[in-house]
């Protein structure tokens, strides 16, 4: 992966750096807050999408807005780069270290702090889980809707960096659709404050450009979520097709009848083995595709849906229907699915995840392309889809230690992203451009939207030191994006890096 | 994930076990949450995931470990919550018990550190050496807060009234009451014996009452865990041979039925002398019968009716699972049936299950994370008892019991005190 050529000024100010950010976030009980050893650094060399490594020049874990308020501060002036990171869950190297940035940890900002049910809201701090949220206002029967399949661990900062969406996305939308407010630190160190507990729409929707923002416009140091009351009954059924194809028309027939299940999933044979040795959910073995539908509401209704969705999966030939009988089943029933990615792991030693939206009714021919591609790559792929909502998942199995397969996996990817676009869907559904996609902008955007994308980044960030080499594929100076037009085929700032 | 192993390196069953793990990791991050040192300190090189990447570096690297990844290696409790976290099933266990090892083979701790470490295993593995310190720790502890260094943490874990009990049982079989219906082999445990008698005293009854036979094998001493733990694998494998031995010929000369084990971290470490050995064409097999025959007491009470319960008004307790049990065993159900089965009221600690701390020699050796470990635990414990009312804390290990008991003022009892208690045998001391 080609990344912005290293500044070799700000690495020879390494020493300084350290000394500065040790006097910020000076040593704690349990040792340093400032990492410098190249085993330490070694720990943040990559996040999620683990094919992408590199050190980072230190790495600093504060524990306070004001210390990263001055850290900012600090890393302004004399302009050294800044990547935060979360979980480091991100599947697109939104969290890849830059060899002469500073890597700035959210781990220690683990509290919530406050729970408002008069008002459905949690305010928590940005290293929280997803899950931790749930489970605080379980009690009182509340929730927190959007549930990436990585919810046991992603950072909501990180949610909100990547306007993260899960299975139940479908029917209660993504990170953006429940988020009230934020506070967030600007690289010149200001901190601000976006949105409250309640809804507000004074002045522009700052708030939907931060969501999925993926760290390039400000260090999120605060969130407001809005919390939902549980729904009466919840029951997910699963449903066994012998082929992808009929699952589609199952899918895109629910959704055409009205219906809007709280979650819709589909995996192929090889995820459902590969998950079943894990979570030992029972789920089919004979059946080639298998749908998770979950229907939630009034009890009354959850009945009626259940059997109308029955009679659209007999109607379509399915070969195995069975409906959660409690909360334990139905938990159980979606632990499978949201296992799924690291389950991989049991059959292959890599696996590279896609992510890319198509239009549903596109569903079957995209599946037999991506099969005939398997083939072409000689590399396993197993399907894991959000099926509501279009949102597919190839997952290409692959053996890093085997010489091309990289090489292989990520043009088999490219291949399939490509092929989403060309059958009029988006080159990702939720995991960000990050590194991973950010050289197939170009295929989505032209340069002018490009530019015009830069030129809020440069509002927020005008010496262009947070995150970068992410998202967009070419660096501008802000000052040239200021430049009234610029017109196609008018030639490339030379002096530019282009990677 | 990508490894970089040298043919030499593969060709080491050990290391080979290590590059499969490794492989095996998908970097996912589904782990970090269950782990305890990284819900406390949110950093990387503190989760298991980091601390796997730590390790792959130092293998690959093949230079003497650093000792900042040794810091890191040794913050981890072995308490296993992320194994179970695992859908890729990395075997942690093995993997961190490995790099103990090569991190004892390869790296020079300064030598006040070895020396601590060598003696606190010596002193809590020695019954008699451990009596006497223990004897004399009473006498220091008043004096303790004067000391910071970690040798005298071992002193504050003395509770304060200790009676330095003696074993007052010589004798080596304890027969059935009615008509024998099995006879196993009951492993004293080296720490157990001397902190708490009552626990085997109370199995004994129990089992005794239940219509087996209890034997005490003759040979059979400390299960190596505490050694293994630390990196001390040679040490650990001896010990390990020699109960081996001595547990086979009682097999062979008189019989037994199971092995049964009242100390969960103990119990972990017996079941697991299959896969330390599987690779010693001596003992692969006898280890292999050895682990078979092991059973923690819950297991093998589930597998008999309890006797008649005599006691009435049993208060309400609250129960803490081992990770040794929970994690290391995965026994989580059995012992709150029976618990409920003898008319006590249960109530769950609310929350992730998360290590109290103890965790073998942990608690010595890293004191600082132990006690904030412990803190944590003893907050929710105490918020429940509160509200349930609840007097007693049960639990299946004896390292959570003293941790515990170190900062309550619940009674801490291991599970099978209580068992007995309410069927017809003595009531748990203080
Ligand atoms: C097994 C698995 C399953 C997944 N399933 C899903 C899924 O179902 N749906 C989904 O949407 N995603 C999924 N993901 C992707 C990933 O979990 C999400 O993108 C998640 O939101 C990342 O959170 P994180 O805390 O790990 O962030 P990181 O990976 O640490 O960072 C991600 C990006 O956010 C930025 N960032 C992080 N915190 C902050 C902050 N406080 N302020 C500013 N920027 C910040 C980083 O700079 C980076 O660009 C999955 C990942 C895995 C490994
Ligand atoms: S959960 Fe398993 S695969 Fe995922 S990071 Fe942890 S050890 Fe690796
Ligand atoms: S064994 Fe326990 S302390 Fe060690 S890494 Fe796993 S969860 Fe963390």
């Amino acid at each position: 992966m080609r990344m912005p050529i290293p500044d070799a000024n700000i690495i020879a100010q390494r020493s300084e750096i350290i000394e500065r950010l040790q006097q910020i976030v000076p040593r704690g009980e349990f040792g340093d807050s400032v990492i410098i050893d190249s085993a330490g650094l070694r720990a943040y060399e990559c996040d999620g999408l683990s094919a992408y490594r590199q050190l980072p020049l230190i790495v600093v874990l504060p524990e306070t807005t004001a210390q990263i308020s001055r850290i900012l501060t600090f890393c302004n002036e004399i302009g050294v780069k800044i990547v935060a990171r979360g979980a480091g869950t991100s599947l697109s190297g939104g969290a890849l270290p830059l060899a002469d940035a500073v890597m700035l940890g959210l781990g220690k900002f683990n509290k919530i702090l406050n729970i408002d049910y008069a008002n459905r809201a949690v305010i928590t701090q940005p290293g929280v889980t997803n899950l931790s949220i749930s489970e605080a206002v379980s009690d009182a029967d509340f929730y927190y809707a959007p549930d990436p399949s990585s919810q046991i661990v992603c950072s909501i900062g990180g949610n909100v960096a990547e306007n993260s969406g899960g299975v139940h996305c479908l029917k209660y939308g993504l990170t953006t659709n429940n988020l009230l407010g934020l506070e967030m630190v600007l690289m010149n160190g200001d901190i601000i404050k976006l949105g409250g507990k309640y809804l507000g729409s004074e002045g522009y929707d700052l708030l939907g450009i931060i969501s999925g923002s993926e760290g390039l416009l400000g260090v999120i140091t605060e969130v407001t979520l809005r919390i939902l009351k549980k729904p009466e009954t919840a029951r997910a059924m699963l449903i066994g097709f012998n082929n992808a194809a009929l699952a589609g028309d199952c899918v895109a027939t629910i959704i055409g009848s009205g219906i809007i299940p709280g979650g819709m999933e589909m995996m192929d044979k090889l995820a459902i083995e590969a998950t079943e040795e894990f979570v030992h959910a029972g789920y089919p073995s004979n059946v080639e595709t298998l749908l998770i539908v979950e229907l939630d509401g009034p009890v009354v209704e959850v009945s009626d849906l259940i059997a109308r969705v029955q009679n659209i999966a007999n109607g379509l030939g399915s070969n195995y229907i069975r409906v959660s009988k409690n909360e334990a089943e139905r938990e159980i029933f979606w632990a499978g699915r949201k296992a799924a990615f690291p389950a991989i792991g049991r059959i292959t030693p890599d696996y590279y995840c896609v992510d890319g939206t198509i239009p549903r009714a596109r569903l079957p021919e995209v599946l037999i392309k991506i099969n005939e591609m398997s083939q072409k790559y000689k590399l396993r792929v197993a399907n894991v889809f959000h099926a509501g909502d279009g949102n597919l998942h190839p997952l290409i199995m692959y053996d890093a230690n085997e010489l091309g397969e990289l090489e292989r996996a990520e043009e088999f990817g490219r291949e399939i992203l490509l092929l989403c676009v060309d059958v009029g869907g988006v080159l990702t559904g939720e995991h960000g451009v990050g590194v991973e996609k950010r050289d197939l902008m170009e295929k989505v955007f032209t340069e002018e939207d490009l530019k015009q994308q830069q030129r809020l980044k440069c509002a927020f960030d005008p010496n262009g030191l947070l995150n970068p080499g992410k998202v967009f594929p070419t660096l501008h100076r802000c000052a040239e994006l200021g430049r009234v037009h610029v017109h196609h085929g008018e030639t490339s700032f030379s002096d530019i890096p282009r990677f | 994930m990508k490894t970089d192993f040298t043919e030499v390196q593969r060709s080491n069953p050990l290391m080979q076990m290590m590059e499969e793990n490794l492989r095996k990791c998908v970097h996912c991050g589904f782990c970090l949450p269950s782990c305890p040192t990284y819900s406390v300190l949110g950093d990387e090189r503190e989760s298991p995931r980091g601390r796997i990447y730590l390790i792959k570096d130092m293998l690959e690297s093949r230079d003497a470990p650093n000792t900042e990844t040794v810091s890191h290696v040794d913050s981890c409790l072995s308490c296993l919550a992320c194994v179970s976290a695992c859908p890729s099933g990395v075997d942690y266990q093995h993997y961190i018990d490995y790099a103990r090892s090569y991190i004892e083979d390869h790296h020079q701790r300064p030598w006040f550190e070895r020396f601590l470490r060598s003696l606190i295993v010596y002193i809590i593995t020695h019954a008699r050496f451990f009596r006497f310190v223990l004897r004399m720790a009473r006498f220091a502890k008043p004096l303790s807060r004067f000391f910071s260094s970690k040798i005298f943490s071992v002193i504050n874990m003395v509770p304060a009234e200790l009676k330095v009990e003696k074993i007052t049982n010589t004798a080596k079989i304890f027969p059935a009451k009615g008509l024998k219906i099995k006879r196993v082999s009951l492993l004293m445990g080296c720490a157990q014996n001397v902190l708490r008698p009552s626990i085997n005293e109370a199995t004994i009854r129990l089992l005794t009452r239940m219509n087996m036979e209890v034997v005490v094998t003759e040979g059979v001493g400390c299960c190596g865990a505490l050694n293994h733990h630390i990196g001390k694998d040679s040490i650990a494998r001896d010990l390990a041979k020699t109960n081996i031995d001595a547990w086979l010929t009682e097999f062979d000369q008189r019989g037994i039925d199971n092995i049964i084990v009242n100390a969960a971290g103990c119990g972990t470490e017996i079941k697991d002398y299959a896969y330390m050995f599987k690779d010693d064409l001596e003992y692969n097999e006898k280890a292999k019968k050895i682990s078979n025959l092991t059973k923690d007491i819950s297991e093998l009470l589930s597998e008999h009716q309890l006797p008649s319960v005599s006691l009435s008004n049993q208060p309400n307790i609250i129960y803490h699972d081992a990770c040794s049990l929970m994690y290391g065993q995965g026994i989580t159900r059995e012992p709150r049936e029976h618990l409920k089965a003898v008319g006590f009221e249960l109530t769950e600690i609310p929350g992730r299950h998360f290590c109290c701390g103890s965790a073998g020699s942990y608690n010595l050796l890293q004191p600082a994370m132990a006690e904030t470990l412990k803190d944590r635990r003893l907050t929710l414990i105490d918020k429940v008892s509160k509200s349930n009312r609840a007097s007693i804390l049960a639990t299946g290990n004896i390292g959570c019991l003293m941790q515990l008991a170190s900062g309550t003022g619940l009674q801490v009892v291991h599970t099978v005190e209580l068992l007995d208690w309410a069927t017809g045998g003595l009531k748990p001391p203080n």
